[in-house]
């Protein structure tokens, strides 16, 4: 079947076979490999992308579900603030130490930026409670906790300029 | 020279742009030309006879290309999946070793055992497919425990391995012992098991195998720690590729912790098949297929035994251990239990007489090997309860039985009875730090302030060392290792003076770009910006042993350094003809050669250009070009170690164990990059304490099967487990690597267990309870409290 929908910002239509999940979609027939599949039980959340804004698992979303909606990747994180820098998210990440082997990095990044959009006043019991969702093993999850939060407040102070 | 970013500084790292923008590039992420998808088949059964497999239903199926079985394996002669280590019993009689063929031949060992490879040209159609192979199975009584597995009439995995030992191995003084023993004025007793694990790097393993047949070259890209030695057992050993026919490519690699350190049949498998089929195959694992198959970690069942004098000094140490090997062997397995077990039983004390026996088996379950730590956590969780233990028996303070033990930092370097000589090390400093930072003084305070909510706090410590920076190679040759453990680097120094480094560990999520760079920034005088570091790939690295046993600075940063070194003498020569100068007078300082004692200069950059353009330079006696290589091969293993101390809460209501506290204070000599090391010790203290409170891989007795098969099954540590820890670094240099490091991989891992549970411990010890298994989950906490809660009631 055919879909429409908005991708990091530019109209696309791609056909697909409608038992599709959005991840093999973005990463087999798309080639935006920067979604990544870490488990088969939507537990480790190295998948998650926002549709409509909102922070789903795209391994546990079919592609129909696409058509006529706006999603957002990692791909398209950089340069949503207008330049083409780094999002203050993956900013935030990169001056922290937020990521080792990089694996969840994307997923932790998406799910970082909707918590930080729905509460711009985080503390660090609602990112630790945030990231339940998101698995990581390298970090120890610390200096992720220290860059989302450092993140969500440079995210408030751009809103603020 | 420019923006010189050197040791001891915290740049950012490197490799962050690709991988916060989502421009990694791991295995997964591979596309060639024509790729096929390939799936394997495994075995449901723990243990049963392969009596026949049929794939004509398979064959028949849409889009299958190709099925490949045992007998396939056979029918090409292709060997077994080597093991790198041969360890003996203490008459010299060599470990059992029976093959472990890449596709089950005769018999299947394990859930996940591997039966068929299903090739197919697109992934749908190869599971579809696989799903219609028709095995003919005799299912057989499985066994899966080491207590079991040892008892007679268990299930027998091989014919020709009595009672499933692959290897009774020991190690220490024996008679020393039982003297010291029949001394003591106390006898402080303690079994436990250290839990099984998997361990879940968050990137599944994967391969993509590529053959051409215009240059006979096979190509494999594939999730591993060391694709050298990928190349070297798999090419050499199993499939008679020549090693200058085979490149293997490991990019970007998401988590290893040991898991990705082993030459895995799927490797091999689809790396033959590549050529069977003529067209390129990608396999990717999912999270499921991984549990079953990904080496597992730890599952010791141990009995120890600790002599005291009235004073409570340790006189001798007996620890007898059933390790788990699983149903084969794997790369470095029986090396895990015993060469990087016993050798650690000394821990940070000065026992004089030691005693290790440890029985290696065979069981029903997915092959073990090294995981995180790997032998040096199981030593140190032994060896740390049971310092507990003795200090709660014999009724002195936890913290003062460990002093009264320690080797004091003056009597390094200090000999253990048990082989290992530490070069370096102030464990009662570590000690006197973790004691300040975690306000141990005001833990009676926080203790009756969860007492006044209903809850038990408990504090426990670990004071422990490790031996990392695997390895020395005669010293490893002589405990069974069938391979070196060098590394090598090469340095190439662009006619730009830009340096691109070759080296020969591989970097998955350890910051190597970044601080291999720094060591180069800084030794060269460059650019930090101007040094890229190369790994990952045999076509373009010379060799190397990988990233494994926190070895990658200690032993592939020493090999860069000693290549810099070269590199450095051979400017000194260059820059001698420019400057007209004899080369003893040629000094090297902060990117600049200079004729000592005048102001005649030649930078870095001109140097280099001078090599390459070589119009006014010695071409009779010096080559021209700027590129050194060196390997290096350590003198010794290196000895980090430290103090954790953990703080809990237990809620008696429920069970739960809550960490609120965590403080580590480590020895990893030289810090390169504190903001990496810090990095390190976060993640793998949560990694230890995954197995105190979480992580437990079970088996189901009869039948084989994986219970916690998945991540809904399997507990890993979350972001909201823990609390901010605290961690600090108290470094003594270690005396025989060029840079004084020592290593920062493992250390969080190896010291976290024994902290947790000897806090959990101390948490309910007023009820009388003196152990506490791993994990330390609420349903075995609950159940402890229901059966301790009675007479405490009854008072």
């Amino acid at each position: 079947m055919q879909i429409s929908f908005t991708l990091n910002g530019r109209p696309t239509t791609v056909d697909v076979e409608p038992a599709t999940l959005v991840a093999e979609l973005l990463r087999e027939q798309l080639h935006l490999t920067g979604t990544h599949i870490g488990c088969d039980t939507s537990q480790c959340g190295a998948c998650v992308v926002h549709l409509d804004g909102l922070p789903v698992k795209s391994c546990t979303l079919l592609a129909p579900a696409l058509d006529g909606a706006t999603l957002l990747t990692i791909e398209g994180l950089q340069g949503t603030s207008g330049s083409n820098q780094l999002h203050p998210m993956q900013e935030a990440f990169r001056e922290h130490h937020g990521l080792q082997c990089g694996f969840c990095t994307p997923g932790m990044l998406m799910t970082a930026v909707a918590l930080a959009t729905e509460k711009p006043d985080l503390t660090e019991a609602d990112v630790r409670h945030g990231l339940e969702g998101n698995i990581c093993r390298c970090t120890g999850y610390q200096n992720i906790v220290v860059s989302v939060m450092a993140g969500a407040a440079a995210m408030n102070a751009a809103k603020g300029e | 020279m420019g923006n010189v970013i050197g040791i001891g500084a915290s740049p950012k790292r490197k490799e962050d742009q690709r991988f916060l923008t989502g421009r990694g590039n791991y295995v997964s992420d591979i596309k060639r030309p024509g790729m096929t998808a390939g799936v394997f088949v495994r075995s449901p059964h723990g243990h049963a006879v392969l009596r026949g497999i049929d794939k004509s239903a398979v064959l028949a199926a849409p889009g299958v290309i190709a099925v490949l079985t045992g007998e396939d394996v056979a029918a090409d002669k292709l060997g077994s999946l080597p093991c790198g280590w041969g360890i003996s019993d203490a008459q010299g009689v060599p470990m059992k070793e029976p093959p472990f063929p890449m596709l089950a031949q005769g018999k299947v060992r394990f859930v996940g055992d591997m039966v068929a490879f299903v090739i197919a040209e697109t992934p749908e159609q190869a599971n579809a497919a696989a799903e219609l192979l028709s095995v003919d199975y005799e299912v057989l009584p499985s066994v899966v425990g080491v207590l079991e597995a040892v008892r007679p009439g268990a299930p027998q995995l091989f014919d020709d391995v009595p009672n499933n030992i692959c290897c009774d191995w020991e190690l220490g003084d024996k008679a020393a012992v039982e003297t010291a023993f029949r001394k003591a004025a106390h006898v402080a007793k303690l079994s436990l098991v250290n839990n099984r694990l998997i361990g879940n790097p968050m990137e599944p393993r994967a391969a993509v195998a590529e053959y051409e047949p215009g240059t006979d070259r096979f190509t494999l890209w594939t999730t591993s720690q060391f694709p050298h030695v990928v190349r070297f057992l798999m090419g050499a050993l199993v499939l008679n590729i020549p090693q200058h026919k085979l490149r293997v490519v490991a990019p970007d690699v998401g988590g290893g912790f040991g898991v990705k350190q082993f030459h895995y049949g799927e490797e091999a498998v689809i790396t033959w098949a590549a050529k069977r089929v003529h067209r390129p195959i990608k396999w990717v694992a999912s999270r499921s297929e991984g549990y079953v198959s990904d080496r597992h970690g730890r599952d010791h069942v141990t009995e120890a035994e600790l002599a005291l004098d009235e004073t409570g000094k340790f006189l001798a140490f007996r620890v007898n251990t059933l390790a788990n090997m699983g149903g084969y062997l794997s790369t470095f397995g029986p090396n895990i239990p015993t060469n990087l077990y016993g050798p650690l039983l000394g821990g940070v004390y000065t026992t004089p007489a030691i005693y290790c026996n440890v029985k290696v088996v065979f069981t029903n379950t997915v092959p073990v090997d090294a995981y995180r730590g790997a032998g040096r956590p199981e030593a140190t969780f032994v060896l740390e309860r049971m310092v507990d233990v003795a200090a709660s028996e014999m009724g002195i303070d936890r913290v003062e039985i460990r002093r009264r033990n320690m080797i004091p930092k003056e009597a390094y370097p200090y000999q253990t009875p048990v082989l290992v000589q530490y070069d370096s090390g102030d464990p009662m400093g570590c000690l006197d730090g973790a004691l300040v930072a975690a306000d141990v003084k005001s833990f009676g305070v926080r203790k009756a302030a969860s007492a006044s909510k209903g809850k038990f706090r408990g504090l426990g410590y670990s004071t422990y060392v490790e031996a990392c920076g695997l390895a020395p190679s005669r010293f490893a040759g002589r405990l069974g290792a069938r391979g070196g453990l060098y590394e090598s680097a090469t340095v190439r120094v662009h006619p730009t003076g830009q340096v691109t480094v070759m080296i020969g560990t591989h970097n998955h999520g350890q910051g190597h770009e970044t601080t291999f760079a720094q060591i180069v920034s800084e030794k060269l005088g460059v650019s930090f910006e101007d040094v890229d570091i190369v790994f990952g790939d045999t076509d373009r690295v010379q060799f190397g042993m990988g990233t494994y046993g926190s070895r990658s600075l200690v032993v592939g940063g020493a090999a860069l350094s000693k290549a810099t070194d070269k590199v450095i003498v051979k400017g000194k020569k260059i820059a001698a003809h420019l400057l007209e100068a004899a080369e003893v007078d040629i000094q090297f300082e902060a990117g600049k050669f200079s004729v000592a004692g005048t102001d005649r200069i030649k930078t870095f950059e001109e140097i280099a250009g001078a090599a390459y353009v070589p119009h006014n330079y010695p071409l009779e006696v010096l080559e021209p070009g700027l590129e050194e290589q060196a390997y290096y091969d350590p003198v010794n293993f290196t000895y980090p170690g430290g103090c954790h101390i953990a703080e809990v809460e237990v809620d008696p209501e429920t069970g739960t164990v809550t960490l609120v506290n965590y403080t580590a204070v480590d020895d990893v000599g030289t810090v390169i990059n504190p903001m990496i090391v810090e990095g390190q010790l976060h993640g793998g203290i949560v990694q230890g304490v995954g197995q105190a409170l979480f992580e437990n891989a079970v088996y189901d007795e009869s039948s084989g099967q994986l219970l916690s098969g998945s991540l809904m099954d399997y507990c890993m540590p979350r972001a909201d487990h823990m609390p901010m820890m605290k961690v600090a670094t108290h470094s003594t240099l270690c005396t025989h690597t060029p840079m004084g490091v020592k290593g920062c991989g493992e250390v969080g891992t190896i010291g976290s267990p024994a902290a947790v549970i000897n806090a959990v411990v101390d948490a309910l010890s007023h009820l009388g309870v003196t152990h506490v298994d791993m994990p330390a989950t609420p349903n075995r906490i609950w159940r402890l409290l229901q059966n301790a809660s009675l007479p405490v009631a009854a008072e």
